[in-house]
């Protein structure tokens, strides 16, 4: 529904009044606004000493800083990368397993997936910090995050694949059969292909989750990007600029994963009849 | 496990301070993502704009990112106050821009014919929210929102994390890092504490689900 249904079209005089109570509330939030600058500009936020390491290429810290912060932004986007990589191939298996094995795998399949779903992430990727040494498994630091982040990612991936599947038309597979292809045949070269297609913008929306996730290694030291970003502050105690630029790239490269997956969403319902993507509740909508 | 036997009492108050911590946060962000919501609908352009910037930003950033802001960007603003304080409300607007997606699609799952007949015999904007669509949004709005609470509930270990101190994830560090406790017993009672929340609210949710689920 949209917005526009819920009112009239305003007239002049309602035009007027929207008018001034949009002048109204829009000073009301820049007063708002206004305080909260004038507020750190008292505290000495604006000055060169917070701003310059940041923003002026012949400050000293300039150079530093900036390498320092980018590779955590590398790390992190490799720790993303491999997390959502492996989500991707486990989650898969566990979806295929699900729909086809014996009914006591099932079960297990769907006990270990509420398990790991009903358990917070910072737990599970502190758990493969402390406890897989402990098992006797010594991996580096970047391979904690990445088990932690998978393990929780690989279940709701399988979410994600098996809506995919289901939301194919049972002709597809009917059809697979009637001409004489075995069960594997069907699954991987006529259920899967278009399942990943239907799936691709839930998955993109996943890889944001991912991503903001990742910066819970700060929790397990693994240098990422707000793990990098506390370090730099701790040398140059800016912490509202440093943490406001960390927060803007997050949500700069974010947003325009979103964008991305309503892109992909729009194109793919575009060619088709039936506007069959799989839409379920996944993490990005619940803030998990 | 001897160490989850003896110190259950600590585990316990844990479990009740991430509670404690969870009700706070959801009243507080149920009553800030309604207001967003009501914002991104409403007729004033400016308001949209705040509506929709709120959202953006807080979908977008980590909740880490957050907990660090309300830890250092409030006091620079002269406000102060204790760590739990900071760290629920930075929570509770974390989640409100997942509470007012969920209220907001559940407005649009309302047909709009609904809506415009509730226009044509003469009900005002806020009379149509509140009496005509808001209603019918409910029975939509309540799944997704018990996920977002859900989602709430297991970030708040991440609040823990913070340091907000005395909640589940915060007792297990404490023990595990601190008294050098075995560490597998010790993330196995918190991760089952979290699921002793978390599972049966999914069932719960479920049959909730059920129970208003309206055949389209």
């Amino acid at each position: 529904m949209s917005d526009s249904v819920l009112y009239e079209a305003p007239g002049p005089r309602a035009r007027l009044r929207a008018r001034y109570a949009s002048v109204i509330t829009g000073l009301v939030l820049l007063a708002v606004f206004g305080w909260v600058i004038y507020r750190l500009a008292q505290g000495g936020e604006f000055t060169y000493e917070k701003w310059g390491p940041l923003i002026d290429p012949t400050n000293e810290s300039f150079t530093p800083l900036w390498t320092l912060l980018g590779k955590g932004l590398g790390n992190t986007l490799l720790a993303a990368g491999w997390s959502i990589l492996f989500s991707l191939v486990i989650g898969t298996v566990l979806a295929l397993t699900r729909v086809t094995a014996a009914a006591w795998y099932r079960w297990a399949v769907v006990g270990v997936i509420e398990l790991l779903r009903g358990t917070p992430v910072v737990v599970l990727i502190f758990f493969a910090y402390q406890a897989l040494p402990v098992m006797g498994l010594d991996l580096p630091v970047m391979w904690s995050l990445v088990i932690g982040l998978t393990a929780y990612n690989c279940v709701i991936i399988a979410e994600i694949v098996r809506a995919g599947i289901d939301s194919l038309p049972k002709g597809q597979s009917e059809a697979a059969y009637a001409v004489g292809m075995r069960r594997g045949q069907v699954m991987f070269n006529v259920l899967l292909p278009q399942a990943f297609r239907a799936m691709l913008p839930a998955l993109i929306s996943q890889l944001v989750v991912v991503l903001k996730d990742t910066s819970l290694g700060f929790t397990i030291s693994y240098p990422e990007f707000v793990q990098r970003g506390e370090t730099a502050i701790e040398n140059l105690g800016n912490p509202i600029q440093l943490y406001l630029f960390i927060a803007l790239i997050f949500i700069v490269i974010n947003y325009t994963l979103s964008k991305l997956a309503v892109y992909t969403e729009r194109r793919l319902s575009r060619g088709r009849k039936s506007s069959a993507t799989a839409e379920p509740e996944s993490a990005a909508t619940t803030g998990d | 496990m001897q160490v989850l036997i003896d110190n259950y009492h600590l585990y316990l108050r844990g479990l009740g301070t991430t509670l404690q911590i969870c009700l706070y946060a959801g009243l507080l962000t149920l009553v800030v993502g309604t207001f967003i919501a009501g914002c991104r609908v409403a007729p004033l352009t400016p308001l949209r704009a705040f509506g929709t910037a709120w959202v953006t930003v807080f979908r977008n950033c980590p909740l880490a990112v957050v907990l660090f802001f309300m830890a250092f960007g409030i006091p620079a603003l002269g406000i102060n106050a204790s760590y739990f304080v900071f760290g629920t409300i930075g929570l509770a607007l974390y989640t409100s821009a997942f509470v007012c997606e969920a209220i907001r699609s559940g407005i649009n799952a309302v047909s709009p014919g609904q809506a415009e007949a509730a226009r044509s015999v003469g009900l005002g904007f806020g009379q149509t929210l509140r009496l005509v669509i808001l209603p019918q949004a409910v029975r939509s709005i309540v799944p997704p929102l018990g996920s977002v609470m859900i989602a709430m509930i297991k970030n708040s270990a991440i609040a823990g994390a913070f340091g907000i101190g005395g909640d589940l994830y915060a007792v297990g560090i404490r023990q595990s890092s601190a008294q050098g406790e075995e560490i597998i017993p010790v993330l196995l009672g918190v991760a089952l504490g979290y699921l002793i929340i978390t599972i049966p609210a999914g069932l719960l949710l479920g049959y909730v689900e059920r129970k208003v689920a309206i055949a389209r």
